[in-house]
C-alpha cells in the first residue's frame, strides 16, 4: 500500500530547499558510476578472461577477503572495550589518548609502512620476530598487521561515538533490576549501540580491503604469498597490463559492494530482531 | 523501612546536606521541592547509582550503605521511565527476572499477573516507541513490580502525563501500593500529587532538608518560610518570639 504523507503548503524556496540536497546525491552518486563505467568500457573480454583464469589473482582475492575480515575482528575486539571505556571513564590525559586513537587515521601509507618496518628492526621487534618467533614482514601476518594500524582507528572512532549516543540512565536501571555491571553493558548497552559498531565494521573493512601503500613497503607483493588484489592491480599495472589491472579493480569493486552490502543487511536484521 | 543517617553528597557545586529520613513499612512518602533540589540524586544514593561521601543508609534494619543496587531489593522507576528502547514491552518486564535467570515458566505467570495487575496485557507485544506517556509509566511499573521489591521509588511518576491523567494515575499508584504493601518513595515538584497520595511528606531545597510531617503539619505549622512558600500559605506571618510574647493559631500575634 502506498502511504500519502501530507505535505504542507510550500512555496519556491521550500522547494529549492528540498531540491537542492538530491542535486548534489545525483552529482556524487553519477560521478562515482561514470568512474566505474569507464572502467567497463576499458576493459575487454580477454582481460576478464585473463582475470578469472589466473590462480595467482583467485590468491590474491581469496588473500585480500581473509585478511581484512581478521583485520575487522581484532579491530572490533579492540573498538568495543576500548570505545566503551573512551565513552564512559575519565581519566587524566584523556584528551591525548583519543588523539594517540586518531593519530593511525591521519597517517600517510607510506609513513604507516616504514613505521613498521623501522620497528621491526628495533631490538623489541626483532625479538618478537626471531625470538617469539611471530614473523611479519614479508609474511600473510603482516598484511594484518598493516590493515590494522591504518584501520582500527576506524572501529574504535565509531565505537566510543556509539557508546556516547547510549543515555547512561538506562545502564543504571539496568543494574537497580538485577544486572552486573558487565550485564548492564551486555544486555543494554553493547545493543543499543551495535548500529554504530557494525559502521565501525563497515569502515574498518573497507579501508583494510582496499589498503595498498603500507602493504608495498611492509610486505612487498611476492606472488601467490602476500599478494592482495590491490597490490596485483599495481604490479599489472606497473608492466604494462592495463586492462588486466582495471579488470581485478572491478573484481575488487564488485566484491566490496556485495560485502558491504551484506554486512548492512545482516547488521540491520539482527538491529529488527532485537 | 527505610532510615538514612545524615548522608551527605556532593556532585560539582551541588551538595545534599546530612539528610536523615524514617520512612515506615508500607508508607507511602513523598518528597517534595522545587527542581534542582536534589530529589533524584537522593534517590539515586538510596538505590546505590550514586555513592554517598558520608553517612548511613539502612534498609529493613541492614545496613546497604555499601551493597551493590541490585542486592538492595528496591524497585526505581526513572523520571522519563528510561525503557530499554531495543526490546518489547513484554521483553522489559522479562528484563529483571531474565537477569536472576528465572523459569520460562514462571517467568510467563509473574508478567501475566503484573501485566494485569497495571491492565497493560494488551501492550505486551508493542514495542516501546510509539507508546503514549500513560502507557510508558505503567510499563516502567510493572518492570519492577514483576520483581516483587519491598520498596519502591518513583521519580516523578507522573510528570509526563496531562493533567486529567495525572490525578488519575495517582489514585492508581496508591491503590497499588495499598494493595502490595509497598513501602514507596514518591518524588515530585507538585503539590496537588502530595495531597492526592501522601501519608507523610518532606521538602527539600537546595540539598537541604527543610521539613519532614503529614501534610496538615507541613501547611499548618510550617518550619520556616520557604515551606510556608511552597504550600502555597501566602498569608503566612513570620515572627521571632523573645520569650515574652508569643502566638497561638487562630490568635493575633502580639507584636514584641
Amino acid at each position: 500500500m502506498k502511504t500519502v504523507v501530507e505535505t504542507p503548503v510550500r512555496g519556491w524556496r521550500d522547494r529549492i530547499f528540498s531540491a537542492a540536497p538530491f542535486f548534489f546525491v545525483s552529482v556524487f552518486v553519477i560521478f562515482v558510476l561514470t568512474l566505474i563505467i569507464t572502467d567497463i568500457f576499458y576493459v575487454d573480454k580477454k582481460a576478464v578472461a585473463t582475470v578469472l583464469a589466473s590462480k595467482f589473482i583467485r590468491h590474491a582475492l581469496w588473500m585480500s577477503i581473509w585478511t581484512s575480515c581478521v583485520t575487522t575482528l581484532i579491530a572490533l575486539l579492540f573498538a568495543v572495550p576500548m570505545g566503551y571505556s573512551l565513552s564512559r571513564f575519565r581519566f587524566p590525559g584523556q584528551i591525548l589518548v583519543d588523539a594517540i586513537v586518531d593519530l593511525p587515521i591521519v597517517f600517510s601509507p607510506l609513513v604507516a609502512g616504514l613505521t613498521l618496518l623501522v620497528f621491526f628492526q628495533t631490538s623489541l621487534g626483532r625479538w618478537i620476530q626471531e625470538d617469539l618467533r611471530i614473523e611479519f614482514v614479508f609474511q600473510p601476518k603482516g598484511i594484518v598487521l598493516c590493515q590494522f594500524v591504518a584501520a582500527a582507528s576506524l572501529a574504535i572512532r565509531s565505537a566510543k561515538t556509539a557508546f556516547d549516543d547510549v543515555d547512561r540512565r538506562y545502564e543504571n536501571v539496568a543494574l537497580t533490576l538485577g544486572c552486573t555491571q558487565f550485564g548492564s553493558f551486555r544486555r543494554v548497552c553493547l545493543p543499543l549501540a551495535r548500529n554504530g559498531i557494525i559502521a565501525g565494521g563497515i569502515l574498518t573493512w573497507s579501508r583494510a580491503f582496499g589498503l595498498f601503500g603500507p602493504l608495498m613497503i611492509f610486505v612487498g607483493s611476492f606472488r601467490g604469498r602476500t599478494e592482495v588484489l590491490s597490490t596485483t592491480i599495481f604490479l599489472e599495472q606497473s608492466v604494462g597490463n592495463l586492462e588486466v589491472a582495471l579488470a581485478i579493480a572491478l573484481l575488487l569493486i564488485f566484491v566490496a559492494l556485495i560485502a558491504v552490502t551484506g554486512i548492512r543487511l545482516v547488521g540491520g536484521s539482527t538491529m529488527a530482531k532485537l | 523501612m527505610i532510615r538514612t543517617e545524615e548522608i551527605s553528597f556532593h556532585i560539582g557545586t551541588f551538595h545534599l546536606h546530612r539528610f536523615s529520613i524514617n520512612i515506615a513499612k508500607g508508607e507511602y512518602f513523598i518528597l517534595l521541592g522545587p527542581p534542582g533540589s536534589g530529589k533524584t540524586i537522593f534517590l539515586e544514593c538510596l538505590c546505590g547509582l550514586k555513592k554517598v561521601d558520608s553517612g548511613r543508609i539502612y534498609i529493613e534494619k541492614r545496613d546497604v550503605t555499601y551493597i551493590e543496587s541490585r542486592a538492595r531489593g528496591i524497585g526505581y522507576v526513572p523520571q522519563d521511565y528510561a525503557l530499554f528502547p531495543h526490546l518489547s514491552v513484554e521483553q522489559n518486564i522479562a528484563f529483571g527476572l531474565r537477569v536472576r535467570g528465572c523459569q520460562y515458566k514462571e517467568m510467563q505467570s509473574k508478567i501475566t499477573a503484573t501485566a494485569e495487575l497495571l491492565d497493560i496485557r494488551r501492550l505486551l507485544s508493542r514495542r516501546i516507541h510509539g507508546l503514549s506517556g500513560g502507557e510508558k509509566q505503567r510499563v516502567a511499573l510493572a518492570r519492577v513490580l514483576v520483581l516483587q521489591p519491598k520498596i519502591l521509588l518513583l521519580d516523578e511518576p507522573v510528570c509526563a502525563l496531562d493533567e486529567v491523567t495525572r490525578q488519575e494515575v495517582c489514585v492508581q499508584l496508591l491503590n497499588i501500593q495499598r494493595r502490595l504493601g509497598l513501602t514507596t518513595i514518591h518524588v515530585s515538584h507538585n503539590l496537588e500529587e502530595a495531597f492526592t497520595v501522601a501519608d507523610r511528606a518532606a521538602i527539600l531545597n537546595v540539598g537541604v532538608l527543610q521539613q519532614v510531617g503529614r501534610l496538615d503539619e507541613l501547611v499548618g505549622k510550617p518550619s520556616s518560610d520557604f515551606v510556608a512558600r511552597f504550600m502555597r500559605r501566602e498569608k503566612h506571618l513570620s515572627c521571632k518570639c523573645n520569650g515574652q510574647a508569643h502566638a497561638e493559631p487562630g490568635q493575633p500575634c502580639e507584636s514584641p
